[in-house]
């Protein structure tokens, strides 16, 4: 692990730049308050204490989005919320990641109709999808770790 | 420096912020903005002049419990004028439906209002019941009461967190949510999935309840009543608790009536309609338990009489529970129910009705009826009418949040801000059941 | 049942000729009304006291497309202290049909009235309010018609991945 493994316990480590600007992203993402339908109770069941989304660093739900790196859209987007989806995604500072979760966000699920948008990723961009119809909240959680190693892997310019 | 009455100096004054001209006039009128001009009938004199704000509670936000955009006119922190915009999460469920056939569209049902998923595919199968005549045996009548009030439960101690939640106290949320992950753990053993189970079928259930239903349920009946009444000590009295809540959002039983209000918030009025005494449904006449009314109609008695209802609730499923009856729990109309899959592999008949029933449908006789269940809302109305096919001609959903909603103009009126977050928590509003 | 005679015999009195048809179907009377008289018809058996139906439970529309006459609309009451369920029936001819509103009997009917236009196109005269609802301000189109599209989606497979994705509507950046 370079300098000091090599001169014993100094009391200091060395790792590159790009690993401790992933390491402290995925420690402490805020996730943003947007749950719309189904999907949110089960988003809050993860957040409440049985499975707790504490331990993942998201301590709150921030509902504003100036202060939030993860959106996790959580339910059915209607062609109504279309455009407010969008405007609260440009709001959010860089670096940001979307998670949509459940069926309905991922592919507009059960309701194959004129009034639900066929997957969110028509909207934003998407990184991670979580099936289920709600998912479970440990199947939210594995999205959430997936996203925690998909970050891990980015490069430093990958949010410019 | 100038002392105030403690003797402390005060700051010096900064200068007075000169008045810009546009206050008050009508360059400054906000409704020449094109995106408020649909409302210009429905606020006051005082905005189009400017004098009072308009602010946009958006659909995303903390406290509106999913996506109500809630245009208000503010004189300061009073609300002059509540405009609900809803339909953003309006899903076309009616239409889906009258698309799928009988069965297959009760799958949507649980996903109209999400915190009562049993208690809709309840409102659907008794419609459907209904409408083609058909018999539901005992047992399969006694485990949907026992499931509907185990969701009664559940919507409660969601609706209890939130409105906890949105009124500061947040340890109420955690606590409403580790109970609910009990009830969850008993549906998911009963039926495979926590929320949207889809167990409820037109003709009794999907299968029997595994054995380990019967400990499960009284083991939560054991532990709850001790946690309820942790909730109470915690909020019943507290005078935080009180002081947001007495007095706030108060309507009367006849004009509770009038705006088209059902469920806890008439019943905190004091009007005496729970659908469940006066239009019994699924054997609820065999049980006996009481429904509990509110005085003054105000926040703090709507949330009396929801908490009032929990232990109701427990009461039946107990009842429930005791006199379980033994038998099918399916009827055994081969014509509209399909067979249990042991049957399939033995019998042709089985077979033919199976392939019948899942690929083209049953057939409904032409006529409507309307059939409505108490969820934890209120008056949750299917209106169904056949036609002669397969599919349904017509499937209306009477959910009882879409008017409660509508009635909020006139709880709101003359309020702060911060009350109208107590009173859109009191009213127990699902948006799914809103916008279907 | 003896309440809903009466509820007839107020009804026959009040419109004389404005009753169309009685039916009664698994137990639940339907009556129906010319179109014209609906609001009479409302406040007759809203005020008789013998009746006293307050409550308007539910409001809601039929679309019978291709059939003529098109739709229908349906009124739900419900009597709290007498305990009894009615239901009023209309029906409309055309594409751009009218009736009178409700909202002066039952001031529940606001929300009801403006849902049904929303998803029908059926315009209510004497609506204080009427705009959409439930759908953006600026759609076109009334969903719940049965000449309306349901819109669906086909199903994306790899063979027809592109074909799909050329139809979908991304949101412009």
């Amino acid at each position: 692990m370079g300098v000091e493994a090599k001169l014993g316990d100094l009391g200091l480590v060395t790792l590159t730049l790009e690993k401790a600007v992933n390491w402290s992203r995925t420690r402490a993402m805020w996730p943003m308050l947007f749950g719309l339908a189904c999907c949110a109770i089960e988003m809050m069941s993860a957040q409440a204490s049985h499975y707790d989304l504490s331990r993942f660093g998201m301590e709150l739900m921030r509902a504003s989005p100036r202060q939030s790196d993860l959106m996790i859209v959580a339910g059915r987007v209607t062609r109504k919320m279309a455009p407010v989806l969008r405007r609260l995604y440009d709001q959010m500072p860089d670096p940001k990641w979307v998670i949509a979760m459940g069926d309905c966000a991922s592919c507009g699920g059960i309701f194959n109709n004129y009034a639900i948008v066929q997957g969110v990723d028509e909207v934003v961009p998407v990184d991670v999808y979580v099936a289920g119809c709600p998912p479970r909240p440990e199947a939210l959680i594995h999205g959430i770790i997936t996203l925690h190693h998909k970050v891990e892997k980015e490069k430093l310019a990958a949010h410019a | 420096m100038p002392k105030n009455d403690s003797g402390r100096h005060l700051p010096p004054m900064r200068p007075e912020a000169p008045v810009t001209e546009s206050v008050g006039t009508p360059e400054a009128a906000p409704f020449d903005d094109p995106r408020l001009a649909e409302y210009r009938h429905l606020v006051s004199e005082r905005a189009i002049s400017g004098e009072t704000v308009i602010l946009n509670m958006g659909p995303q936000h903390p406290s509106t419990h999913g996506v109500l955009r809630l245009i208000l006119e503010l004189d300061g922190e009073r609300i002059i004028t509540c405009i609900p915009d809803i339909g953003f999460l309006h899903t076309g469920v009616e239409k889906n439906m009258e698309a799928k056939t009988y069965i297959k569209a009760l799958v949507m049902t649980d996903r109209l209002d999400y915190m009562n998923n049993v208690g809709n595919n309840l409102a659907y199968a008794l419609a459907v019941e209904k409408l083609v005549g058909l018999d539901v045996p005992p047992r399969a009548q006694a485990i949907r009461v026992i499931l509907t009030e185990l969701q009664r439960l559940s919507s409660h101690l969601v609706w209890l967190g939130t409105h906890a939640l949105d009124l500061a106290a947040m340890s109420v949320f955690l606590y409403c949510f580790r109970e609910r992950e009990i009830i969850l753990d008993i549906f998911e053993m009963v039926s495979g999935q926590r929320m949207m189970t889809s167990y409820i079928r037109p003709g009794g259930l999907w299968r029997d309840v595994p054995s380990e239903f019967e400990p499960a349920v009284r083991e939560f009946i054991k532990i709850f009543p001790r946690r309820l009444r942790q909730y109470e000590r915690l909020l019943t009295k507290n005078p935080l608790f009180i002081d947001r809540t007495r007095g706030i959002g108060v309507i009367s039983g006849e004009a509770a009536l009038e705006a088209g209000l059902t469920g806890g918030a008439l019943r905190g009025s004091g009007v005496n309609y729970d659908l469940r005494k006066a239009m019994p449904y699924s054997g609820y006449e065999q049980y006996d338990f009481e429904v509990p009314l509110g005085s003054t109609g105000d926040v703090y008695d709507r949330y009396r009489v929801r908490m009032a209802e929990m232990p109701q609730s427990l009461r039946i499923v107990e009842q429930a529970l005791n006199t379980l009856p033994r038998g099918p729990v399916q009827s055994a109309n081969r014509k509209f129910v399909p067979p249990p899959r042991s049957e399939i592999g033995q019998s042709m008949e089985s077979l033919i009705h199976h392939f019948k029933l899942w690929t083209e449908g049953f057939d409904a006789p032409r006529g409507a009826i309307y059939s409505a269940v108490e969820s934890p809302r209120g008056e949750l109305g299917v209106y169904l009418e056949g036609n002669g096919g397969p599919k349904a001609q017509r499937v209306y959903w009477r959910t009882p949040s879409f008017m409660n909603i509508s009635a909020l103009p006139i709880l709101a009126k003359g309020h702060l801000v911060a009350d109208l977050v107590g009173i859109i928590g009191s009213l127990d509003i699902v948006l799914g059941d809103v916008d279907r | 049942m003896s309440g809903l005679d009466e509820a007839l015999n107020v009804l026959r009195t009040a419109l004389g000729e404005g009753v169309r048809t009685v039916t009664d179907f698994r137990g639940e009377t339907t009556v129906e009304v010319d179109p014209a008289r609906i609001v009479a018809a409302c406040r007759a058996v809203r005020d008789a006291p013998t009746l006293k139906f307050t409550r308007l439970a539910g409001q809601t529309a039929v679309d019978y497309w291709p059939d003529e006459p098109r739709f229908a609309v349906i009124y739900q009451l419900h009597s709290l202290e007498k305990g009894l369920r009615l239901r009023l029936l209309l029906r409309l001819q055309g594409d751009a049909p009218s009736v009178a509103s409700v909202v002066q009997v039952f001031p529940s009917a606001n929300w009801h009235e403006r849902e049904i236009f929303d998803m029908f196109g059926i315009r209510f005269t004497g609506h204080p309010d009427l705009r959409r609802l439930l759908m953006p301000a600026d759609w076109q189109g009334h969903p719940l018609r049965k000449d309306y599209p349901l819109g669906y989606e086909e199903v994306q497979f790899t063979f027809n991945f592109d074909e799909i994705d050329r139809k979908k509507p991304y949101a412009k950046e």
